[in-house]
């Protein structure tokens, strides 16, 4: 696509970026922007729609479902860390039946693109939970959460074991539509990421969801004891963002072609950036949403700037860029181009 | 619907042992309705505290070239509070609200009795102020440990029919706490409303009163939140619905006010064994 060509499709819309094409192609999903929600930090979508246009979003990650309705872990479920948080949410939720009829119906209606997350205790559930969703239609991809790790049994992530892992997988591809794109969520809590990515890729998963929380503890030291209920929990936000990145670049290394959702921490566009040029094709928004409801939207626009900036007109053209060889030349950012006069002109 | 603002900081004045900010709300304070809470991010942009804070909404008030503003009462309790406690006239803070379900206010003038425990009465006054409005008798409560964690006292005098003030060490008041008076006020008041705002045991020892004296009563709960918009699940708590079946619901857009004789208190931090969703017997096992 031309420079002109892209002007004129944003001055069409100019809220929508700053000039750079936003457009990205997610496993063949065609998304007008790479930022999507993280699972478990936008619930269903519902309410961060009240604070921006979560149409705008390349698509809603929702929060793992699960076959039947679900408490939860009791509280205290959130303890707050150094530029983060550890949660211990236990995967509350209202059951896919309920889901389906709700909250995908309402996702729908609204118009936005989705990405199903699903959880289970058993390959089983997982097997059941792809035949629901495979049944009711409407939604862009799964996301597989092997990877939550506030269940009662840590034996059971499935992602810290690659067998496990490909099981899952392979189940949850048996029974949904081919054409339907998964994602395999993977927990960084392994020896070797890369090695669990082979078997689930193997196992017939389309792309990965890199990465899950981090498994942490927080002593409370005034009732010294644990400060959540649920002892251990999920640890998010900016300060697991190196071991995100980290994660996205070795897998994206090993398997250049797979494509890649990236997520830990991502708070800027300058973050969704750094997991681009890592590797990652599309990136989730999760604890930022905490802190600032409007984050996805924020970030998609600063995220334009920064592509800008960077000389570069597609944001595509930046996945995986931190990889090219030692050779490759340096780009210079435009001190005056057409892009800059544009922009004037609009002002 | 809520907003997410820049909002400046006014004034920021020591109560007792708490600070009040009165913060510029333009669009939020106008839609306020008592009970409602907002939340503040802590620290700036790139700030270590990635949580928000969340705060009952004391004052609103109307300041001309600001357009809305409102107050908050603070309490020192970490980082972030200790944070927003050094902010300074015209600092900015990102603010988020109105948030939450208020209280339900009677159609008729009744007889309210409102009961606050230490910073807990905060959020009390613009609710004497509505139910005053409608005819309401108010009678209020209010305790702490000691007279420096009362808060406002002087003007909860003047919006009350009656006030009654306890401390447990007997600074202020009657010695002990504001459940040892409760039964007594409300019935002098004739109370058919009680109205309460202050931590869990509290709560749950005004609800079981209220109960027992048959009258309808509505808690608003400080639970720990994360966001504060209903996304994160981390402020639940066990309540009773309309259809007898107990959920584990959101403080935050389920609350924070809720029914006194619907809160299961007694399980607050667990999941009761018959709540929806909650694990089988042979699986949690």
């Amino acid at each position: 696509m031309s420079r002109a060509l892209i002007l004129g499709g944003s001055r069409s819309n100019p809220d929508s970026n700053a000039g750079a094409d936003m457009q990205v192609d997610l496993a063949g999903i065609p998304m007008p922007s790479p930022i999507l929600t993280a699972s478990g930090c936008a619930a269903a979508g519902r309410e961060l729609d009240g604070f921006f246009d979560i149409t705008r979003l390349g698509a809603v990650v929702t929060k793992s479902i699960m076959l039947k309705p679900r408490a939860g872990r009791a509280t205290p479920r959130m303890s707050e860390t150094p530029s983060g948080m550890l949660n211990s949410i236990g995967l509350q939720g209202p059951g896919i039946d309920s889901f389906i009829e709700n909250d995908l119906a309402w996702l729908n209606q609204r118009g936005a693109r989705t990405i199903i997350s699903i959880a289970g205790e058993t390959v089983d559930e997982y097997s059941r939970l792809a035949s629901k969703l495979r049944a009711a239609g409407g939604f862009e991809a799964i996301e597989v959460n092997i990877s939550c790790p506030n269940v009662a049994d840590r034996g059971q992530v499935f992602a810290c074991r690659a067998e496990s892992a490909a099981q899952v997988v392979q189940a949850v591809r048996r029974n949904s539509d081919s054409r339907v794109p998964i994602f395999a969520k993977l927990s960084p809590d392994v020896t070797d990421i890369v090695e669990i990515a082979d078997s689930v890729i193997k196992a017939g998963a389309t792309g990965l969801s890199l990465i899950n929380t981090l498994l942490g503890m927080v002593i409370d030291t005034s009732t010294m004891r644990p400060a959540l209920a649920g002892v251990t929990g999920g640890l998010s936000g900016p300060a697991i963002r190196p071991v995100a990145v980290r994660c996205v670049w070795q897998v994206r290394q090993a398997f250049p072609q797979v494509p890649i959702i990236g997520m830990g921490g991502i708070r800027s566009g300058r973050d969704a950036l750094e997991f681009m040029l890592a590797g990652a094709t599309a990136v989730s928004v999760g604890t930022a949403v905490f802190n600032d409801p409007k984050a996805p939207a924020r970030i998609h626009d600063e995220l334009a700037q920064e592509v800008k900036a960077r000389g570069f007109s597609k944001v595509e053209d930046l996945i995986g860029y931190a990889h090219r060889s030692e050779d490759a030349p340096i780009p210079v950012a435009p001190e005056s181009s057409a892009l800059d006069e544009w922009d004037f002109i609009t002002e | 619907m809520a907003q997410q603002i820049v909002s400046e900081i006014l004034d920021n004045r020591r109560v007792g042992d708490y600070h009040v900010l009165s913060l510029t709300a333009p669009g939020v304070a106008e839609t306020v309705q008592p009970g409602h809470f907002i939340t503040l991010a802590m620290g700036g942009e790139e700030s270590s505290m990635v949580l928000r804070r969340a705060f009952a909404i004391h004052q609103v008030t109307s300041r001309g070239v600001y357009g809305g503003t409102l107050d908050v009462a603070i309490a020192i309790q970490g980082r972030g509070t200790k944070w927003l406690s050094e902010r300074r006239r015209h600092d900015t803070v990102n603010l988020v609200g109105p948030l939450g379900r208020p209280f339900t206010l009677p159609k008729q003038g009744v007889s309210c009795v409102l009961v606050g425990g230490g910073y807990g009465s905060a959020p009390l006054f613009l609710l004497a102020q509505a139910l005053r409005d409608r005819g309401c008798r108010v009678d209020i409560v209010v305790g702490a440990s000691t007279e420096d964690k009362l808060f406002g006292v002087l003007d909860l005098k003047r919006l009350a029919s009656h006030l009654t003030i306890t401390t447990d060490d007997g600074s202020s008041g009657v010695r002990g706490r504001v459940t040892d008076v409760l039964d007594d006020v409300m019935e002098r008041a004739g109370a058919d409303v009680v109205y309460a705002c202050g931590p869990m045991p509290m709560l749950a020892e005004v609800a079981r009163i209220s109960t027992k004296r048959r009258v309808f009563s509505q808690c608003a709960v400080e639970e720990s939140m994360a966001c504060g918009i209903g996304v994160c699940m981390t402020c639940v708590l066990p309540v009773v619905g309309d259809d007898g079946v107990t959920r584990m619901v959101r403080s935050c857009v389920d609350g924070p006010v809720f029914r006194g004789d619907r809160v299961r208190w007694q399980e607050i931090n667990t999941i009761p064994a018959d709540a929806f969703g909650a694990p089988d017997a042979e699986e949690s096992a």
